[in-house]
């Protein structure tokens, strides 16, 4: 059996797609009433759910607290139903625990947490429906849920990520690519500042080609940026014709 | 727009998946018309002609596309429109065709598009519940063709161009047909074509081939079931035998039958279909074919170059080229496999061949035993296992396919290769056999002493004295008695009769008894050491009466030969070489194979110079007395055990092996007589000529492939005793019991012979016995072979260091295709092919009468001096062989016109 091409000599990925494109996000925010902010996104068939509380007091361990800013607080899951087969699982796995630890630091960059000390903010992403791309459909979630929640950030944090095939830069891996085992980089930028709020790369990838993968991740991030901004537009724009009435 | 495509997937384990992939549904695909203005051209891409000009057709003057579907996409010309659908067809069908149409795509003077049609808004559609996916394709097909004609005619010019379909497939062209579409077979619109009236002949091949291809297609017959086979072998119908593939030509196998009939012991069998999925070394049931079937074992070389399965369009060429011209009386019974009694398979050695798609999953493995078939692999970890050696198993060979499956695999050194491919066993010896060796410091106890004469009063040198004695010589042949310290039955001896025997390597030896016994306490050391051993010995055998010929003669020398080593020695070469005398005068054989030895670099164990070994005149002298001694031990224990005594016996071989040598000799007008071993030798003896001194040695190498294999044997199963190659009724092995386990076994016959032993049940029992004997068989071949194998690796390692190199060499025999030769000086044999890839094949004659090939005006025959040019074939994947090429005399090859042919896809 000949293995999928992952991308045809006419430039085509295996779904249809060009090298530099997204798969088609469709997002929306204030999903939940009950929770201070939520969001629901959709990366092509990668669907994930994401709700913030606070900030609020310090609940748990109180020794926790941090005398200068707000502690922000994670986690991410993957819903038992998310994947081809059932899951044992939602979360506390080693990968879940990893990917949680990656949203927790990409949020401490964002979130402007001095200006809450001792207390602590909550953010919880639940993958629906998994198909590549897992982490980058979280921070995008929870981005919009943060705004939603009103929490200020220093920017958007949009992520995306790349790969690279036969000399090409891909943007936004979808499952199949992310199988095949190539060289698999997530960027989460702040895409104003162009500054990197976390980086992160798999398998090998040569030196001289780690330009051009980061590049190709930042423009699918700032593509990110541009739907989540009209996203939270059109938001704003239903809830003040809405409080209008 | 986005739609999904879902599909049920079964996993490896079995499990059922559901996979949804996304599928993206575009715009912006470009028709590739040059004309075209409504769809933005992507620069750079080859593009089709605004006006195709192409090939002008009767069926269809106005100008034209084509759109072939994926049976026609072989045959194809210019302006030619490819369809996704189609290429990702063809790409799971044939990688050969897709990687030759990717390359015409890629060339833009053929004008070939390829249309993304899959993700084209329109062009898309959904596989429909219930239909099959070569019917949705078909479908896709026309859809595309339906959307082509109709967005071509939005284009503005004076004449509109048309697209046709070209299909072989009768349903799908019918509903083209209905559709409004224009749609040819591809027969119709090739012969159509006004200018080029060849292309009808390329067309007759492949309308033949236009026989739908299906996925599932049947390559072998169904294997019979054992119970069927097991009524048919008892009724006669089927044959029982060993498989044995052909080293040389992986379309031909013989089988041994196993059994007394005795005009069909040996079964041929050709072709793909008739070997039937048997492997080397399996046992399988054979049918008999019809007398007008029988085929003539075939002296082409032939080896499976073919890089994918789906090459087998050369096959049947290649099994004509078997075919061609056999004389009647050549023919040989033929079969073919019905049935595997029982698989042999075994973990196999070799290297990894990557498929030509770059992310395809199943690889083909090629074995380093040319006899092995390629086994298919089915592997993500390629790029890493490429250019290591693997090991593989093979777990099963379903019928419709061309190379059996395997399981995975891991690296392993050249050495353990080599090891392993010839099947000796090479690991360390367990905790249980080192177990049974004597402590160490070891000395010798007053029971030991019970049964053995005290020698050590004699002067006793290593190459023993000849001593006076009733006016006759005693001759003591002195063996470390190794059985004395392997007792029958334990963990040792096991593991050493499972060795059967040391296998010496270039670099390495692969130890028979752990290395305690054979290089200490069983080998001749310093003084004290020496003093011990030959303690040990069983000494000793008294060849007094068989000496009356020497007699005389030593008597004369026996004035001085007082207790002087150096007079005694040459007194003992003197006589050695009487023994040889008359050996050779009962017409034992003096034969020659080459035999290479290497210079290793101390460092880097790399092989620096190589020579071929010479023996000296007291390796003869010893070897004489050994050959006494074996041969009087022989008749001890024939005497003594005349049922169950271990012996050695070289079968003459029957007068046709001969033919090749007889042949070769008379072509340079020298006659071989091969009725007996007496007149082989004087007749070698005598072929000489004064201009060609090496001929001798040549035909002597020629006459050592005539020979049979000399084998074990035990007494009471057979009756034939003679060994041919010594001349002598009776031959057994005693004299090296540290490396060959029946001397062992012939040490324990003899020491119970003259009560110094006792014997135990497995000793006396001849079924035990040959069995055992059937292993020693079996391992000597092997190690045989895997020295042989060793020789040539380091004979590569040799040539990677010194390059390229002219050297003179011989030829040893003509083939139908090539020429072997041998090099003298690195006693390095070779094969010349004439034929080269991708070159004309030069005219070959082959002469079966006189053996002799002509190459166009040039002709060989055997013995002729030519000059090769030896070099190092890294190209390979099996990697490293060595490769020769004819340097003198020059070939030439005929200019061949290659007719230029507008298809050239093919």
């Amino acid at each position: 059996m000949a293995g999928l091409e992952l991308l045809s000599d006419e430039g085509y990925r295996v779904d249809g797609r060009r090298a530099g494109e997204l798969r088609k996000v469709r997002a929306r925010m204030g999903v939940f009433a009950k929770a201070d902010g939520s969001a629901y996104i959709e990366q092509g068939n990668t669907k994930a759910l994401a709700v913030v509380y606070g900030p609020h007091e310090m609940r748990g361990s109180r020794s926790k607290a941090l005398h200068d800013r707000a502690l922000v607080n994670c986690q991410y899951s993957m819903a038992t139903f998310s994947t081809g087969e059932r899951k044992r699982r939602p979360h506390g796995d080693r990968k879940s625990s990893e990917l949680t630890l990656h949203l927790k630091q990409t949020f401490e960059a964002a979130i402007l947490t001095q200006l809450y000390p001792r207390s602590q903010i909550d953010i919880y992403v639940q993958i629906l429906q998994a198909d590549g791309g897992n982490y980058c459909a979280c921070v995008n979630a929870a981005t919009l849920a943060t705004i939603d929640a009103g929490i200020p950030m220093r920017d958007y944090v949009c992520a995306s990520s790349a790969g690279f095939i036969e000399d090409t830069p891909l943007a936004d891996l979808n499952y199949v690519e992310e199988a095949a085992g190539g060289p698999q980089v997530a960027l989460a930028l702040l895409p104003k500042s162009d500054q990197i709020a976390l980086l992160e790369m798999n398998s090998r990838l040569h030196e001289d080609h780690l330009e051009q993968v980061i590049e190709a991740a930042s423009k699918a991030c700032k593509d990110v940026y541009a739907v989540l901004d009209q996203v939270v537009r059109d938001h704003v724009h239903e809830v003040t014709t809405l409080l209008g009435e | 727009m986005l739609t999904s495509r879902t599909f049920l997937k079964r996993t490896r384990a079995g499990a059922v998946m559901k996979v949804v992939r996304e599928h993206y549904l575009r715009e912006d695909i470009a028709c590739g018309a040059a004309a075209c203005e409504q769809c933005g051209q992507q620069p750079g891409e080859p593009r089709l002609e605004a006006q195709p000009s192409g090939a002008a057709s009767s069926l269809c003057p106005a100008p034209h596309y084509l759109l072939p579907d994926t049976n026609v996409l072989l045959s194809v010309i210019t302006n030619v429109i490819v369809l996704q659908t189609v290429l990702q067809e063809v790409r799971k069908r044939s990688a050969p065709v897709y990687k030759r149409i990717r390359d015409v795509i890629a060339n833009p003077e053929k004008h070939f598009y390829s249309f993304t049609n899959e993700h084209h808004r329109e062009t898309y559609i959904e596989q429909e519940q219930g239909e099959t996916s070569n019917d949705r394709n078909d479908k896709a097909i026309r859809v595309a063709t339906k959307w082509y004609d109709e967005h071509l005619k939005k284009i503005n010019s004076e004449e509109t161009i048309q697209v046709i379909l070209l299909t072989n497939d009768r349903n799908n062209k019918e509903k083209a047909v209905q559709e409004g579409l224009i749609a040819y077979t591809c027969e119709e619109y090739i012969k159509s074509l006004i200018a080029n009236p060849d292309l009808v002949d390329r067309l007759a091949c492949v309308s033949d081939e236009g026989k739908e291809i299906e996925s599932g297609r049947i390559i072998f017959s169904e294997h019979l079931p054992l119970s069927k086979l097991q009524q048919g072998i008892k009724s006669g119908i089927y044959f029982q035998g060993t498989f044995r593939a052909n080293r040389d030509n992986y379309l031909e196998a013989t089988v041994w039958v196993h059994g007394d009939a005795e005009e069909n012991k040996e079964i041929i069998i050709q072709g793909l279909k008739n070997l039937n999925r048997a492997v080397h070394e399996d046992l399988v049931a054979v049918e008999l074919l019809a007398k007008d079937q029988w085929v003539a074992p075939s002296s082409v070389v032939l080896q499976d170059e073919g890089q994918n399965e789906d090459d087998d369009e050369n096959e049947e060429e290649k099994e004509n080229t078997l075919k061609s011209s056999v004389s009647k009386n050549m023919l040989r019974p033929s079969g073919r496999v019905v049935g595997i009694i029982k698989r042999n398979w075994r973990p196999f050695c070799g290297m990894l061949s990557k498929s030509q798609i770059k992310e395809a999953r199943r690889h083909l493995f090629t074995p380093a035993d040319r006899r092995i078939p390629r086994i298919r692999i089915e592997t993500r970890q390629a790029s890493t296992l490429e250019g290591q050696r693997i090991i593989v198993a093979i777990d099963g060979w379903p019928r419709n396919s061309r190379y059996p499956n395997d399981s995975a695999g891991d690296k392993e050194t050249e050495t353990e290769v080599l090891l392993l491919e010839h099947d000796v066993p090479h690991q360390p010896f367990s905790q249980a056999v080192l177990s049974f060796l004597p402590k160490m410091p070891w000395s010798i106890t007053e029971e030991d002493m019970k049964f053995r004469e005290d020698l050590r009063y004699l002067c006793v040198c290593s190459v023993d004295p000849p001593e006076l004695e009733n006016g006759n010589l005693e001759v003591g042949v002195h063996i470390a008695d190794v059985s004395h310290f392997i007792r029958p039955g334990n963990a040792l001896d096991q593991e050493s009769a499972k060795r059967g025997t040391t296998v010496y390597l270039c670099e390495k030896r692969i130890d028979m008894v752990p290395e305690l016994l054979s290089s200490n306490l069983c080998s001749l050391r310093s003084n004290v050491d020496r003093y011990f051993c030959m303690w040990y010995c069983h000494i000793v055998f008294l060849f007094k009466a068989s000496l009356t010929y020497a007699e005389a003669q030593m008597r004369i020398d026996s004035a001085n030969m007082k207790d002087n080593i150096t007079t005694s020695l040459r007194g003992l070469n003197k006589l050695a070489k009487i023994l040889k005398k008359r050996r050779v005068d009962n017409g034992a054989l003096t034969l020659s194979s080459p035999e290479v030895r290497f210079h290793m670099d101390s460092e880097t164990h790399d092989p620096i110079d190589l020579q071929t070994k010479e023996l000296k005149e007291t390796n003869s002298m010893v070897e004489e007395f050994m050959l006494l001694a074996n041969i009087s031990v022989a008749k001890k224990i024939h005497k003594e055990f005349s049922e169950y005594a271990l012996l050695r016996k070289h079968p003459a071989p029957p007068p046709s092996n001969y033919d090749i040598l007889v042949k070769a000799a008379k072509s340079k007008n020298l006659e071989i007589k091969t009725d007996s071993a007496k007149a082989l030798a004087d007749t070698l003896d005598k072929a000489e000529s004064p201009e060609f001194p090496y001929l001798n040695t040549l035909l002597r190498i020629l006459a050592t492939r005539c020979m049979m294999q000399a084998v074990y044997f035990c007494s009471g199963m057979d009756n034939d005793f003679h060994h041919y190659g010594l001349a002598s009724p009776i031959y057994t092995h005693f004299t090296s019991p540290i490396r060959r386990y029946a001397d062992i076994i012939v040490h324990r016959l003899l020491a119970v012979a003259i009560n110094a032993d006792s014997t135990y049940p497995e000793l006396t029992d001849k079924h035990k016995l040959a069995d055992l004997c059937k292993n020693l068989n079996y391992r000597h071949k092997m190690a045989q072979y895997a020295q042989r194998a060793s020789v040539a690796f380091h004979t590569q390692l040799f040539f990677k260091n010194t390059g390229v190199v002219n050297e003179e060499a011989y030829i040893l025999f003509v083939r139908k295709n090539a020429i072997v030769v041998l090099i003298p000086k690195y006693g390095l044999e070779g094969t010349v092919f004439f034929e080269e890839k991708d070159k004309p094949k030069p005219n070959l004659s082959y002469n079966d009468e006189v053996p002799s090939l002509t190459v166009e005006n040039t002709t060989f025959y055997p013995f002729d001096k030519v000059k090769v040019n030896v070099m190092l074939d890294a190209s390979n994947i099996q990697h490293q062989k060595i490769r020769m090429a004819l340097v003198e005399p020059k070939v030439r090859h005929r200019l061949y016109n290659a007719k230029q042919h507008i298809i050239q896809v093919s």
